[in-house]
């Protein structure tokens, strides 16, 4: 059925095995830190037998907890934010007309293009600026700043991926439950939200990946406070190839992989429930 | 009779008198934080662009465009050519090796297995961008397992850690996913009754792909080729943790304008604002010259 008329008949097509080597070279680098993470040698090359103790040290390492820990903090209450501003701002942008609704629309998806670099300059001037006088020096460069950062991008990833579910869904849904005597409140927190559950959750996720990732933006807007991972990461990085690095990857790709599983098997059954 | 329904009078009131409130209760909010952290962030760090020479505290007579000369100054040239040609080179390979990848996806998996299979090629994005980097250190380093592979196999060891090669290498299996991910989607929604009109009036394979696959994939092409070029033109960590002390890119000198042993705020602002102005450009592009396959949406 799906096989091309011009196509030969041949199982195996160039365009096959071309992609089977392209996915070798996608997960090539993760199995090298995979295999490299249990070798007993420090100069990875050498094979020097099995050990666990790369990621004994690694568990003993408080730096690196502290800065999971900070990157979780920031990840969390950032996509927190953003989660509810940010379906507010799809659903606002999707029912109402205004005037500058271009010129809004244009700036909440800004994030997605300007460069990383670009923002994390801006928002640092910003803080130096106006933000720590104006404030007579309450808000410090630290995790807080980080999270008001990153919740600028994790709202433009969320509205972008609500709005476009507001687009596939039945407007009339609204209209009956307001027409049956319900407030828009009600409305929306029953009828709307409820529907556009998958969305936000697939949103949510994108966007806490995305701040875990953020190298850039925390560290302008960290100050020479508060580690993230991403900035431990780096220090280290910098400072010279070490086994225990190795061995975080594989725990943050063994991790990532299942929040990866876990958001894809939600993605799943809403859909399957949708088509019941 | 209307006692029978005391709830109903206040709440249609409440349901009439605020028409502005609602929608302001939705937008206010994220608007404000936009405001607050994006707008006048990116406005000032147009006004600090034009103040030549500033450090953190230091006060000086601002006169005009003396950053953005500076930037154009031979000295700076070899870095606006690399972040270019990294950007540009990027593209190239990431389209030459996504397009088979994406068309295969697309046309030839299956159609039940075809999440999946995109699914575990663009697995490898949700893990950290910097230790995707860090392992191609291991790859590519002068004892690493490249050359361990091609001195077993009796060639020359390649000396690339730290040079461009090694960069181009590092984006270019950075952004490779989301390459495959948007070619795919174009791909995807190919009208299949023109490749069989076109094989049935006689068209070769090949004919069938340039006249017929290649135009009507045209935009997410551009799509693709912007986003990656985007992308590298301010990506600091490809450059920075492959490329070495010789790669310096806009990025990397940003960087270190603020965060490095430089410390000229006014200089690093100029070179986010050359950023986001080549940005724009390649978008305007984009836009002008991909609307008429009907992406007007944007």
């Amino acid at each position: 059925m799906n096989s091309f008329r011009f196509r030969p008949t041949f199982p195996i097509s160039w365009q096959a095995l071309f992609s089977l080597l392209i996915f070798g070279f996608m997960y090539l680098p993760i199995l090298v830190l995979t295999i490299y993470s249990f070798n007993d040698s420090r100069y990875s090359t050498v094979w020097k037998g099995f050990t666990w103790k790369w990621y004994q040290s690694l568990l003993q390492d408080s730096r690196i907890l502290t800065a999971l820990t900070n990157s979780l903090i920031v990840a969390v209450v950032a996509v927190a934010i953003a989660a509810v501003i940010g379906t507010l701002m799809a659903v606002g942008l999707a029912k109402y007309h205004f005037f500058g609704k271009r010129v809004y629309q244009g700036v909440a998806y800004l994030p997605l293009i300007i460069p990383d670099i670009a923002i994390a300059v801006a928002t640092l001037v910003f803080l130096a600026a106006v933000a720590i006088p104006l404030s007579g020096g309450l808000i410090h460069l630290s995790l807080g700043t980080i999270i008001a950062a990153h919740v600028v991008f994790c709202l433009a990833y969320i509205a972008l991926v609500v709005s476009t579910r507001l687009t596939d869904l039945d407007p009339h849904l609204e209209e009956a439950a307001l027409d049956l005597g319900a407030t828009p409140a009600q409305a929306l927190l029953q009828v709307l939200l409820p529907e556009l559950m998958p969305a936000i959750v697939a949103g949510c996720l994108l966007a806490f990946v995305l701040s875990l990732d953020d190298f850039l933006i925390a560290s302008f807007t960290a100050g020479g406070g508060a580690a993230t991972l991403p900035m431990e990461i780096f220090s280290r990085i910098r400072t010279g190839v070490k086994p225990d690095i190795n061995a975080l990857s594989v725990i943050l790709i063994l991790s990532s992989g299942f929040l990866f599983a876990l958001a894809e098997y939600l993605r799943y059954r809403s859909e399957k429930k949708r088509f019941e | 009779m209307a006692t029978h329904f005391p709830s109903l009078a206040p709440e249609s009131e409440s349901k009439t008198s605020p028409a502005w409130l609602q929608p302001l209760l939705m937008l206010a909010p994220a608007g404000i934080w936009l405001v607050l952290m994006l707008v006048i962030p990116t406005l000032l760090i147009f006004q600090l662009s034009l103040v030549p020479g500033i450090r953190p505290g230091q006060v000086v007579n601002p006169s005009g465009l003396d950053n953005y000369f500076r930037i154009f100054q031979p000295d700076y040239w070899p870095v606006l050519l690399r972040s270019l040609s990294f950007s540009l080179g990027t593209t190239f390979f990431c389209l030459l090796l996504g397009f088979p990848v994406a068309y295969w996806i697309a046309l030839m998996v299956p159609k039940r297995w075809q999440n999946l299979v995109l699914l575990a090629f663009v697995l490898p994005l949700w893990t950290s961008s910097l230790l995707r980097s860090y392992a191609w250190i291991t790859i590519l380093r002068p004892t690493g397992l490249l050359n361990s592979a091609l001195t077993s196999l009796g060639l020359p060891p390649l000396d690339i850690l730290n040079r461009e090669p090694a960069v181009l290498i590092g984006m270019t299996y950075s952004l490779l996913p989301y390459m495959v991910l948007i070619l795919y989607a174009s791909l995807e929604k190919l009208d299949r009754r023109l490749l069989e009109a076109a094989a049935d009036l006689g068209a070769t394979p090949r004919q069938a792909f340039w006249k017929i696959t290649v135009p009507q994939s045209l935009t997410g092409i551009a799509a693709g080729g912007l986003l990656v070029f985007i992308t590298c033109m301010g990506d600091f960590v490809n450059p920075e943790v492959l490329g070495g002390a010789s790669s310096m890119t806009i990025a990397r000198l940003v960087y270190n304008q603020f965060l490095g042993a430089t410390q000229n705020w006014g200089f690093g602002s100029a070179l986010s604002m050359l950023l986001i102005l080549i940005v724009s450009i390649a978008i305007a592009l984009l836009l002008k010259y991909g609307d008429r396959s009907g992406a007007g949406g944007v």
